[in-house]
């Protein structure tokens, strides 16, 4: 076996293997709530193996539970980038603007989706929206910050062609802003993706509405723990899969 | 009247550590038809002046005249090639030819404008590269494409700041042989600024040098004589030619020596 195949196959595995001994070791002695792997594993096995049935609201195959999830974060993250993409870009290329929100947007940055839900509640008065809005409105801000970030690090040389060459406003932005800067929103948009699928899960645990998130906390209410380590790995396995699929779409943009 | 006319130009730049003083007073004159090289040592201020020239800077003091008037922005008349190329990278090379072409030529119909493309991309013996990207190409070709998007702005005047100094000396050599040949054909107004004494003989009519900095000026310009078509093989054992690298030589010389 080559070396690199030992350290990309074996030791990955090695490391899971530690974790599930150290989840066994810790729910036969001092969180013995907790079940344990084999146990997960049995109690789960038909969310898992009947991937899409549904049996009620919130008693559903894991992926189905995953689908609704997805949809709702698609939805959030496409309005996030509808908003943030063009702030960014002022941001980037007004310094009157900048001076006039970028502090506005430093302060709402750092709150919390728990924070915003329950003012989506009051303004739509439907958990879905309301679940909508809190994602987009967390999500955009790597966006936002990415996409000013970019046009504000555009080479000199590159914007001294389009002066030269007196470019109107609009092909110098369609020539050479938007194109330098597409790297740089692109990793805005990766961010964005894995902040709006974290805001997901609380979104959904607050309004229960059917999701990962939604049945995780039923779960919990029911005392059925076992599926909220079903969904816990869920909700790791789908982010880990919507961040690697980011990560193609923004390779492919960088390298033209 | 000369057709461009540098009138005693003043720069300074503010930076962290205080100001610094880049050219004291800067002129040169040259008339249209006319290649003048500018020659000096490195960091001595002469990508400022083509700046200035260029209308990407503004002087502190004195004037650019061009063509009877004053230069007060960047603008396609002052074409430039800039020295790390500026081609961008996410257009192919004709594609970024192409952009200046349609800037310049924008009342001309799309059909005409993409002949002049490919004639400039043939000029510069880029037409079978032409839909490549600037990294795909090597550090000639790409100097060859920003001369192409020059030569595209249809320039009253085309500056050149160190356009050859980031290839290796073969690729020089030839690029050099391509641009006498373009403007032996084309016998447009150029200012190329160089560190290079021998490119600047081949290249130019006329050579100032620059005194190095701070406060760099233009010395007294050297006229180069030598008979056009100029071969590169033949010229350095003339005598005129060993007269005028002498006369650059000794000036350059005798600025460092005096300011240091």
């Amino acid at each position: 076996m080559t070396p690199s195949r030992l350290s990309r196959v074996v030791l990955p595995l090695l490391g899971l293997t530690v974790v599930l001994l150290v989840w066994t070791a810790l729910s036969q002695t001092v969180a013995p709530d907790i079940p344990s792997p084999v146990r997960t594993w049995q109690e789960s096995r038909r969310y898992v193996l009947e991937p899409f049935f549904k049996d009620g609201e919130l008693n559903q195959g894991i992926l189905r539970l995953a689908y609704y999830s997805l949809i709702r974060v698609g939805k959030g993250f496409a309005l996030a980038l509808l908003i943030g993409t063009p702030i960014g870009f002022m941001l980037g290329l007004s310094r009157t603007f900048h001076e006039t929100f970028d502090p506005i947007i430093q302060f709402l940055r750092p709150i919390s989706p728990l924070a915003w839900l329950p003012l989506g509640l009051v303004i739509f008065r439907q958990s879905e929206p309301a679940a909508v809005f809190t994602i987009a409105l967390c999500a955009m801000w790597p966006t936002v910050i990415n996409t000013a970030a970019g046009v504000r690090s555009i080479s000199q040389d590159y914007l001294n062609v389009g002066r030269v060459l007196k470019l109107s406003r609009f092909t110098m932005l369609r020539k050479i802003i938007v194109p330098a800067t597409l790297p740089y929103v692109f990793t805005g948009y990766r961010l964005s993706l894995g902040l709006a699928w974290l805001v997901i899960v609380a979104s959904e645990m607050l309004t229960g509405t059917p999701g990962v998130g939604g049945f995780l906390w039923q779960e919990y209410n029911s005392l059925v723990y076992s599926h909220i380590i079903l969904s816990v790995i869920t909700i790791g396995a789908i982010g880990f899969l919507l961040d690697r699929l980011m990560g193609v779409v923004e390779a492919r943009v960088k390298a033209g | 009247m000369p057709y461009l006319e540098v009138r005693d130009v003043h720069k300074t730049f503010a930076t962290p550590r205080g100001a610094t003083h880049v050219l004291g007073g800067a002129s040169l004159a040259l008339d249209d038809g006319e290649f003048v090289a500018i020659v000096g040592y490195s960091g001595s201020g002469k990508t400022t002046l083509i700046s200035l020239i260029a209308g990407l800077l503004a002087p502190d003091a004195g004037e650019v005249v061009l063509d009877g008037r004053p230069v007060r922005e960047p603008g396609p008349e002052r074409g430039i090639v800039f020295q790390q190329y500026s081609l961008l990278p996410w257009l192919t090379a004709h594609d970024n030819v192409a952009l200046a072409v349609d800037a310049v030529d924008a009342a001309r119909p799309a059909a005409e404008r993409r002949r002049r493309t490919d004639e400039l991309m043939t000029l510069v013996g880029l037409a079978s590269a032409a839909g490549k990207r600037p990294r795909e190409l090597s550090g000639g070709m790409r100097q060859r494409v920003a001369v192409a998007r020059g030569l595209a702005m249809r320039p009253k005047v085309l500056l050149m700041d160190e356009p050859f100094s980031a290839l290796d000396a073969l690729t020089r050599a030839t690029l050099q042989d391509e641009l006498l040949r373009i403007w032996g054909e084309r016998r447009s107004t150029v200012v190329l600024v160089t560190n290079d004494v021998d490119e600047a003989i081949l290249l130019a009519d006329r050579i100032y040098p620059m005194t190095p900095g701070p406060g760099a000026v233009l010395g007294p310009p050297i006229e180069v004589g030598l008979p056009r078509p100029r071969q590169r093989r033949h010229m350095s054992l003339e005598p005129a030619y060993q007269k005028v690298r002498h006369q650059i030589v000794d000036f350059l010389r005798a600025c460092r020596r005096g300011g240091a």
